[in-house]
C-alpha cells in the first residue's frame, strides 16, 4: 500500500526521468574518446592481421617451400598452390594465389606455416578496383614481403617468446 | 538595427518600385503587401536556417552525450570549422535527389502532403510576437490561430501515410493520428489554463501579463500545466520518446518511409520547424516570452538594459529546443499503450484539475500573479 502510493508519487513527479537526464547532463561534458581516423590511429598489436606477404630469407631467396599446409588449413579455402621442381632440384611453387575476396583473416596460414613464408602484415587501408584487384598472386605477395620486410621481421621477434 | 533596415529598404527599395510602376490609387496598398512580404521573409528565412543548423545541432548535442563528438568535417572554403558545412551539404544532397512517386501511390496527396505539414508550422509564426513591437500579425486570436495551425500538422502525416500506399507508412499514420489526437486534449486543456491565467489570447498580452520579475512569469502558478504542454509538444511533433509515428526499429521510418529527396526533407524541416515552434511557445506561454529574467533584481537589471529584448525571447527558444535534443538522448522509446495511458489517464485529469486551481488563483487575485 505504502509502496503503490509512494510509486505513483514518485512517477508523476518524473523523478526517475529527471535521474536519467542528469546522467546524460553529465556525459554532455565528458572527454570524447573519438578517434579522428585519418589523422589519429588506434595503436596496432604486433599480431595484427591484415594484408598478407610472402617471405624471403635474407639471402634473397624466397622461404615458401611449396609443402600446402597453409591451402589445406585455409577453412575459407581462398589458397591456390601449383608448384613444380626447380633447377637445382627443390620444390618451389610455380603459382600462389590468395583470393582476398574470399580471405576471412584468421591467421590459420599464417600459424601453419613452417617457414614463416606467408604472413599477414598490419597492412589493412588497401582497395581493389576492379575485379581482379582483390586476387593476390605470388608475384604480388612477394612485393608486400619485400615492402615491410622490416616490420614483419620486428613483429616475428617480439612474438618469438611466446611461440 | 532590424527596425534601421527595415526602414531603409522600405523608404529606399519598396517606395521607388511602387511609386515608379504603378498608377497612384494602387501605391499605398502595393506598399503595405511589399512590406508585408518583407516581413514575412525577414521570419521566414532565419527560421529556416535555424531549421538546418538544428539539425546540425541535434548530431552535435546527441553525439557530445554519447561521448562522441558529431560532424566535423563539412566546411567552408577548406576550414573543417566544426562541421558547420554539414547541413548546407545534407540540404543539397537533398535538393538533387531523385523524388520517386510509388506506382500504387495517390499521386497528388503524395506530393501535396509534405507541403501540408510544412505550411502550418510555418504559417503559426505570424502571431509570434518578438517583442513589444515586432509582430507579424497581432490578432486577438492568436493562441487559438496557433492550437489550429499546430493541430493541422497531422494531416500532412495521415494524408503521406494513406496516400503511399503502404502498410509501414499507413501504421505510421494511424499511430501518430491517434497519439496526436489524445496529446491535443491536454495541450488544449493547458492552454486553456494561460488563456484564464492572462484573460487574454492575444500572445504579446498574455507576455504582457507576466511582467515583474521571473516570479511573475505563468512557469510558477502554471508548472504542472508547463510541463504537460512541453510534453505534449514532444508527443505533437513526434519526437522521441514518443516518435512511434516513426519508430525506425519497428516500422521502418513510418509515414515518411516512401519519400526521398526534397519531398522527405520538406517533412524532416516541417519536424524541425515544429519543434522550433512550440520551444518559442513554451517561451512564450509560460517564460515571460521576451521578458528579462533580470527584471526587479537591483544590480542585474540596469546592467542588462543594453539586450535587446528579443534576444532573452531567443535564450529561452533555445534552452527548449536543447531540452528536445537532451530528451532524445536520455529516454527510450515510449510503448504504444503507455502513450495512450500517459495521454489520457495522466495528463487530461491533471490539467482538468489544475485549471481548477489556476481559476480559484484568478478569482481571489493572489499576488504576485493575478493582481
Amino acid at each position: 500500500m505504502i509502496d503503490n502510493i509512494k510509486n505513483y508519487v514518485t512517477s508523476l513527479f518524473l523523478w526517475e526521468l529527471l535521474k536519467g537526464l542528469r546522467l546524460t547532463g553529465k556525459y554532455l561534458f565528458k572527454r570524447k574518446i573519438t578517434v579522428q581516423y585519418p589523422e589519429e590511429k588506434t595503436p596496432q598489436s604486433h599480431r595484427f592481421r591484415g594484408l598478407h606477404a610472402l617471405r624471403r630469407y635474407p639471402n634473397g631467396e624466397e622461404r615458401c617451400i611449396a609443402c600446402k599446409l597453409c591451402e589445406a588449413v585455409c577453412p575459407a579455402v581462398a589458397i591456390t598452390i601449383e608448384s613444380e621442381a626447380r633447377a637445382d632440384g627443390s620444390r618451389r611453387t610455380t603459382k600462389y594465389d590468395i583470393d582476398l575476396t574470399k580471405c576471412i583473416f584468421c591467421g590459420f596460414c599464417e600459424e601453419s606455416c613452417p617457414v614463416d613464408s606467408i604472413v599477414e602484415t598490419r597492412i589493412f587501408e588497401y582497395h581493389g578496383e576492379k575485379r581482379g584487384d582483390l586476387l593476390m598472386t605470388k608475384q604480388r605477395l612477394l612485393e608486400i614481403g619485400d615492402l615491410v620486410e622490416k616490420q614483419l621481421a620486428e613483429d616475428r621477434t617480439k612474438d618469438a617468446l611466446y611461440r | 538595427m532590424l527596425e534601421i533596415v527595415y526602414q531603409f529598404i522600405s523608404q529606399n527599395v519598396l517606395l521607388p518600385i511602387t511609386t515608379i510602376l504603378l498608377p497612384v490609387d494602387y501605391q499605398a496598398q502595393a506598399l503595405t503587401v511589399l512590406q508585408t512580404v518583407i516581413k514575412i521573409f525577414s521570419i521566414l528565412v532565419p527560421v529556416l536556417i535555424t531549421v538546418a543548423y538544428f539539425t546540425y545541432a541535434e548530431r552535435k548535442v546527441i553525439g557530445f552525450i554519447q561521448g562522441r563528438i558529431g560532424p566535423n568535417r563539412v566546411g567552408f572554403f577548406g576550414f573543417s570549422l566544426w562541421g558547420l558545412g554539414q547541413p548546407i551539404a545534407d540540404a543539397v544532397k537533398l535538393l538533387v535527389k531523385e523524388i520517386i512517386v510509388p506506382t500504387g501511390s495517390n499521386r497528388s496527396l503524395f506530393i501535396m502532403a509534405p507541403i501540408l505539414s510544412l505550411a502550418p508550422s510555418l504559417a503559426a509564426w505570424a502571431v509570434i510576437p518578438f517583442d513589444d513591437t515586432k509582430v507579424l500579425a497581432n490578432i486577438n486570436a492568436g493562441l487559438l490561430y496557433v492550437l489550429a495551425l499546430t493541430s493541422l500538422a497531422v494531416y500532412g502525416v495521415i494524408i503521406a501515410g494513406w496516400a503511399s500506399n503502404s502498410k509501414y507508412a499507413f501504421l505510421g499514420a494511424m499511430r501518430s493520428a491517434a497519439q496526436i489526437v489524445a496529446y491535443e486534449i491536454a495541450m488544449g486543456f493547458a492552454l486553456v489554463g494561460v488563456l484564464v491565467a492572462a484573460g487574454s489570447l492575444n500572445l504579446g498580452d498574455i507576455v504582457n501579463s507576466q511582467v515583474g520579475s521571473v516570479f511573475h512569469w505563468f512557469w510558477i502558478p502554471l508548472f504542472p500545466l508547463f510541463i504537460i504542454y512541453f510534453i505534449s509538444g514532444l508527443a505533437e511533433t513526434n519526437r522521441a520518446p514518443f516518435d512511434v509515428a516513426e519508430g525506425e526499429s519497428e516500422i521502418v521510418a513510418g509515414f515518411h518511409v516512401e519519400y526521398g529527396g526534397m519531398a522527405f526533407s520538406v517533412f524532416f524541416m516541417a519536424e524541425y520547424a515544429n519543434m522550433i515552434l512550440i520551444s518559442v511557445l513554451s517561451a512564450i506561454m509560460f517564460c515571460g516570452g521576451w521578458l528579462s529574467p533580470f527584471q526587479g533584481v537591483p544590480i542585474f537589471e540596469e546592467l542588462f538594459n543594453w539586450v535587446p529584448p528579443m534576444f532573452w525571447l531567443l535564450a529561452k527558444t533555445s534552452f527548449f529546443m536543447f531540452l528536445f535534443l537532451w530528451f532524445r538522448a536520455t529516454f527510450p522509446r515510449y510503448r504504444y499503450d503507455q502513450i495512450m495511458r500517459l495521454g489520457w489517464k495522466v495528463f487530461i485529469p491533471i490539467t482538468i484539475v489544475w485549471l481548477v486551481v489556476v481559476s480559484a488563483l484568478v478569482v481571489t487575485n493572489t499576488s504576485p500573479w493575478f493582481n
